[in-house]
């Protein structure tokens, strides 16, 4: 293949055909490996009876049960108590009563998506506060045992979820914060703040030195510094950072499970758990699923460039 | 700390500074409080919620502490548990069921992700786009993943063993992914392997990316064949990010709880109980803290020290 190259490319270039050849195997592993997604995304459009279908339907007649299964509480009525209520005001009522069912209120998904926001938000604002102002210090300062330091940040990142969770069960026991959004604040604020570190020393340690030495000559305070010269230059470092610390908290699942049971509970947990007549509710599992993966792949096509130094804590940069 | 921070800065850092440049002397706070004020919150905040919970944890590791028997005294016992546990058949059994794990996942991920950044490099038209699809698994939760493998492996309703059946010819309602003793591990190292290829793919490329081209240019020169640059040059120096990549992942899998708790829950029987699963069982569903506890730190420990390699060979790899 290269022989025939070499004339006609440059030595490192690859051939036409073994371009094409490399896009084929390629394109069929992504095709491959998005098929489960997709799966998903359609099964959510079934009627409880097409997803649970033997075999499988890939052709079926979609429709919104699975979302509106996802966000109400139904009881099943015989059709003689139906036929006596007043007419279904809305599309969805319409459609639940069309099963001999009635909605009896809304389900617990919408709380459990709103815990899913406001702990990632408030330890991702933590994290990230906390995270920048000591990167910044790591990255200008000279910091006695730095690197044992730097270690130790990370360090606790690698450390099983499910053995940290024991003394934390406890210790939160005593501080009344099992099962609340404080307590998964702080827990996940710890766990980000060390990757925040990681990443935002990497972005700051590429922001030339000599800019906020001028401004100090010029007469700034080291925070006047920070404030006007460093932070707008490390403005996508610090939403890079962000967008990872949100994507961890979104997706955690062990710390929630084992410390969470109903007032803080986060998504990950509930969505296995959203039940139907006769075990579980397969469309709504996968409407709660691709609600809650959309964003997800929002923040996926957002952080490409990004992605390599947020996996490797900033030590790959491309 | 505090006097250590001090006296350190002020022999390294102020005393040649303050020469150079004295107006930082003079205005506003001055960079050795700087510094201390930026990093303790940071470190305050992993030491009360990492470090004060693991020293706790310690002294419980020494005791017959049962939380659904919490009324009992708490009775210290040396180091029972870490006996119990060392002599425990079924716990080294778990230890070995998540060895075969991470080595088959790792395994897998490194053959695919490697292979897949190869063709990747060759930069066809619409790699990045495909590239990013690629990615989408990895940055997927877990436990959502986990559960809806589950539809996915159902082997009636479940789309995966019809696809087999295509392929193969093998009736779809002949075999079980998740139910199956021999399946079932196999189950999980495929649905790791799914979601975490990708992981090894990206962290590849970029080994292959740092490779300079003239280091090509010069063996085509010398008429190395294909095979003895791959092997020559190609291999040793994505190496190096190969080497960062499977640290990550052995740890990563070696620590894995959500995704295979909610595919296989550990099943059938105990083929699939991962040793955070059992953990998790003893710590949650026991309530024995005391052993777990101790359990608990002979993973803290196994961990760290692969923490502390994996921190080297990132440092090795930033040098480049």
């Amino acid at each position: 293949m290269t022989s025939a190259s070499t004339t006609a490319h440059s030595i490192v270039e690859a051939s036409p055909r073994s371009k094409a050849l490399a896009g084929v195997i390629v394109i069929l592993y992504a095709v491959v490996t998005i098929a489960p997604l997709l799966w998903i995304a359609a099964t959510a459009f079934k009627s409880p009876s097409d997803a649970i279908a033997y075999p499988p339907k890939v052709l079926f007649q979609p429709t919104l049960e699975g979302y509106v299964n996802l966000f109400t509480i139904r009881t099943r009525q015989t059709p003689d108590f139906i036929a006596s209520l007043p007419p279904a005001q809305t599309w969805y009522d319409r459609l639940v009563r069309s099963h001999d069912m009635v909605i009896a209120g809304p389900s617990k998904v919408v709380p459990r998506f709103i815990n899913s926001i406001v702990i990632g938000f408030g330890s991702t604002f933590l994290a990230v506060v906390l995270g920048t102002l000591g990167a910044y210090a790591f990255s200008r300062f000279r910091i006695p045992l730095a690197d044992d330091l730097l270690f130790f940040i990370l360090s606790t990142r690698m450390m099983p979820p499910v053995a940290v969770a024991i003394p934390i069960y406890l210790m939160f026991r005593e501080l009344n914060l099992n099962d609340t959004h404080l307590g998964m604040i702080l827990l996940y604020t710890a766990v980000n703040v060390s990757l925040a570190v990681w990443l935002l020393k990497g972005f700051i340690d590429e922001i030339p030195r000599e800019y906020e030495e001028a401004a100090l000559v010029d007469g700034y305070t080291r925070l006047q510094a920070l404030r006007k010269v460093v932070l707008p230059q490390a403005v996508t470092g610090i939403a890079a950072t962000a967008i990872f610390c949100l994507i961890f908290s979104w997706n955690e699942y062990a710390f929630a499970v084992l410390l969470t049971s109903g007032t803080a509970q986060t998504m990950p947990p509930f969505i296995p758990f959203i039940i139907g007549e006769g075990g579980q509710d397969w469309p709504a599992v996968a409407a709660a699923t691709t609600l809650f993966v959309v964003p997800i792949v929002l923040f996926t096509v957002l952080l490409r460039k990004h992605l390599l130094r947020g996996i490797t804590f900033g030590a790959v940069r491309k | 700390m505090s006097a250590m921070t001090q006296s350190d800065i002020s022999i390294d850092r102020i005393a040649p500074q303050a020469k150079s440049r004295p107006v930082r002397q003079v205005r506003g706070l001055s960079d050795r409080t700087i510094a201390w004020l930026f990093v303790m919150p940071t470190i305050a905040l992993l030491l009360a919620i990492n470090i004060f919970p693991l020293i706790w944890m310690i002294r419980l590791s020494f005791t017959s502490l049962n939380l659904s028997m919490a009324y009992l005294p708490l009775r210290f016992v040396g180091l029972d548990n870490y006996a119990d546990i060392l002599s425990d058949d079924d716990i080294w059994n778990r230890l070995q069921i998540t060895a075969r794990f991470v080595l088959a996942s790792v395994s897998i991920e490194v053959v695919l992700g490697f292979g897949l950044a190869l063709m990747i490099n060759r930069q066809f038209r619409g790699h990045s786009f495909w590239t990013t699809v690629i990615l989408l698994p990895m940055m997927l939760s877990p436990a959502v993943v986990g559960n809806f493998w589950t539809l996915l492996a159902q082997p009636q309703i479940g789309p995966f063993n019809y696809v087999v059946s295509f392929f193969t010819g093998i009736a779809p309602n002949s075999f079980t992914l998740i139910g199956d003793v021999a399946l079932a591990p196999w189950t999980i190292v495929m649905v790791d392997a799914w979601m975490w290829t990708p992981y090894v793919m990206l962290i590849c490329l970029a080994g292959l990316r740092s490779i300079p081209d003239y280091i090509y240019e010069a063996a085509e020169v010398d008429r190395a064949s294909p095979w003895r640059q791959f092997w020559s040059i190609t291999v040793p120096m994505v190496m190096p990010f190969l080497m960062l990549a499977v640290l990550f992942r052995a740890i990563e899998t070696f620590k894995m709880f959500d995704m295979v708790n909610l595919l296989t829950s550990g099943g059938p029987g105990s083929t699939t109980e991962l040793v955070s699963i059992s953990l998790k069982r003893a710590a949650f569903e026991k309530w024995r803290t005391g052993y777990s506890s101790a359990l608990a730190i002979i993973l803290f420990v196994t961990v760290f020290g692969a923490a502390n390699i994996y921190v080297k060979a990132l440092n090795r790899v930033k040098q480049r």
